[in-house]
């Protein structure tokens, strides 16, 4: 079994999140670690590894420090790993991104690709559905549990629904989109990080994508822009109403939530 | 010369200060306060490879540099003393010397589990009568008749991971000579025995001021018959052979002792930003931003000698003078931070919960063993002088 996981190098947003002037943000000054989603999603597909000798390959997409993630994902023992980088791929939102993805991963053999969810830095949700509609194949996105069934070539997936969950059944290849809740990731070993660093990382530019046109990528490529961004408004410090019994305090809430229309 | 440290060296710190803040820091007030061993802590270390850091891959370790070795019980430290000399008692003190000194056969044996973490390990050398001076080691080991076996006598104190361990080097003496002066000396020899071995069986276990976690046992051997293929290394020079593992095992307690200084450190600065007295922070006082500017100084020049040792480790064949120096200037520094730690904390700083006051109890080990801050001082004017 050949498995792809894409990974996302995103800022930490647990130190706080940071700004340029312009209001974008300043990944600069925010230290990068590997989207906590998409760890989840590498994770899953080490475990199939470890359960059924799955080849896993690691891409991504980004600067060229995004190879950090790809390390990362060696030490905790990823197969082989490929960086999409170029400048001409910069600025992309999320059709720009999914259109660069799934070109690199036209190159490659594959019987799964697994994504985040997510990533903490844009929140889309979008890229891993996006690249499994550009290359025609099913998705099963929110997975809380994964489980393959090699013979028959079949995933059954655990799929988050609001407060309960679906089962469902797709035939390989497919793509699936990994919650953070999926698993525990597990730490890189000390003698994984020095290996790490000896492998090779496949560097990937715009020449070396499949059956993409210019059109979809890139900054020029993005039919969405970003025209604005600012960090959480502070909320206000609130009202404190005493009411004389139970009866009041309800009919008071009652009262607010119609007027803001909330019910 | 260069100080930044290199990626590869820079993950192995953020994985060892991840997996100690996670997996460590939650359960260091219960380790202290119960002296129970964190066995699911070690279970956990042994998991992703912490248990043989400088040991070979083809031993079953992970075949990282000593450098890397000193960080894990630096991070680990930070957050847990006890843990950290989990680690650098098993490592530097019976997988290195097995590593150095044992045949094929033994480091098959021996080696290959210790350092995947499926065996602990640990290192007997102290006595009752016999500290700072090996000679006065009263325990005996005399060869059988046919040469097949060694009988152990004699009893080992104060031995981190003591019960729990389950391999052992122990430092007994098997020939008695004379010196040029006609002064009869003990002539030591090294010994692997293993947990189970009729004959040897545990003794008090210490209640101790620090690394209260740690399991601190006596050892006793009573006609403790032992595999004449168990001696290690030459018969006769275990003196030496206990001398060159101490050496490496001051680099580990140097690494201790500067993650408990930094610990307090980080854990002082969080403090005193919060801390108010007279309308303002604690920290906004002179004295307190020079005691803190004295306290990162001791840290950062502590972690220069530590990192300097560990690289003489890798890279000379005798570095006893880099790592003396290195143990005598951390657990110095380690003493002294966490005690201006405690102070700093004023009457909190007295209070458990606090765990500057763990540190300061943890750190003053670290004079202690694996020689004391005089016999350091010993090894380096000795240098000097010879």
């Amino acid at each position: 079994m050949k498995i792809v996981v894409c990974i996302k190098q995103v800022p930490d947003t647990k130190g706080g999140v940071k700004f340029k002037p312009d209001g974008t943000l300043d990944r600069g000054a925010m230290l990068a670690i590997m989207n906590p989603d998409d760890k989840a999603g590498l994770e899953a597909a080490l475990r199939l590894k470890d359960q059924y000798g799955a080849e896993v390959t690691v891409l991504t997409m980004g600067l060229p420090k995004a190879e950090a993630v790809l390390r990362e994902a060696f030490a905790m023992g990823a197969d082989k790993g490929i960086l999409v980088t170029d400048r001409v791929l910069g600025g992309a939102d999320t059709w720009a991104t999914s259109s660069t993805i799934a070109g690199a991963i036209r190159n490659l053999d594959y019987d799964l690709i697994i994504t985040g969810r997510q990533a903490i830095d844009g929140d889309t949700a979008q890229v891993g559905p996006q690249i499994s509609e550009h290359l025609n194949l099913p998705v099963i996105s929110y997975a809380e549990e994964i489980k393959v069934d090699e013979k028959a070539m079949t995933v059954e997936v655990k799929r988050q629904f609001e407060d309960r969950y679906h089962i469902v059944k797709a035939k390989m290849p497919c793509l699936i989109t990994a919650l953070s809740e999926l698993n525990e990731p597990r730490y890189m070993t000390p003698g994984g990080i020095f290996d790490a660093f000896e492998k090779e990382v496949t560097v990937w530019g715009r020449a070396d994508l499949k059956d993409v046109d210019d059109s979809n990528l890139g900054l020029k490529g993005s039919p969405t822009q970003i025209a604005k961004a600012s960090d959480k408004v502070k909320k206000g410090q609130g009202e404190k109403v005493v009411l004389d019994s139970a009866d009041e305090a309800v009919e008071y809430l009652m009262g607010k939530l119609v007027e803001k229309h909330i019910v | 010369m260069d100080f930044q440290l290199d990626q590869q060296h820079e993950m192995a710190r953020a994985l060892f200060k991840e997996f100690a803040e996670k997996e460590v820091k939650p359960h260091a007030i219960d380790v202290d306060e119960t002296e129970e061993f964190p066995i699911e802590t070690v279970k956990k270390m042994q998991k992703f490879g912490f248990m043989g850091i400088p040991i070979p891959k083809e031993y079953g370790g992970q075949g990282c540099d000593p450098l890397t070795y000193a960080m894990c019980v630096e991070e680990l430290a930070k957050v847990c003393g006890t843990t950290a000399v989990i680690v650098s008692a098993h490592t530097s003190l019976c997988c290195d010397p097995i590593m150095t000194y044992g045949t094929e056969e033994q480091k098959q044996k021996y080696l290959v589990p210790l350092a995947k973490g499926e065996k602990l390990g640990a290192f007997g050398l102290t006595e009752p009568m016999a500290g700072t001076d090996a000679q006065g080691v009263q325990t005996k080991a005399v060869l059988t008749e046919d040469g097949k076996e060694w009988i152990l006598n004699g009893s080992k104190c104060f031995i981190t991971n003591g019960e729990v361990a389950d391999v052992y080097i122990i430092i007994a003496y098997t020939d008695i000579v004379e010196d040029k002066k006609g002064r009869k000396q003990k002539k030591f020899s090294a010994f692997i025995v293993e947990k189970g071995t009729p004959g040897f069986t545990f003794g008090t276990k210490e209640n101790k001021m620090g690394i209260r976690g740690s399991s601190t046992y006596e050892l006793i051997f009573q006609d403790c018959h032992i595999p004449a293929e168990n001696l290690l290394g030459a018969r006769g020079k275990g003196f030496n052979i206990a001398m060159h593992t101490l050496d490496g095992g001051r680099i580990g307690i140097a690494a201790q002792a500067l993650g408990i200084a930094e610990g307090a450190l980080d854990r002082t600065v969080e403090y005193v930003k919060e801390r108010k007295q007279f309308g303002r922070s604690i920290g906004a006082f002179q004295n307190t931003q020079f005691q803190l500017a004295n306290m990162a100084t001791q840290c950062e020049a502590a972690r220069l000698l530590v990192y300097q040792a560990a690289d003489a480790k890798k890279n000379q064949a005798y570095y006893g003078v880099e790592a003396a120096k290195a143990k005598l200037f951390a657990a110095e520094v380690a003493m002294d931070v966490t005690t201006k730690a405690v102070q700093l904390h004023g009457g909190y700083g007295y209070i458990r919960e606090y765990e500057v006051e763990r540190m300061m109890r943890d750190a003053k080990i670290t004079e202690i063993y694996e020689g004391t801050s005089e016999v350091q001082r010993m090894v380096i004017s000795g240098a000097l002088l010879k």
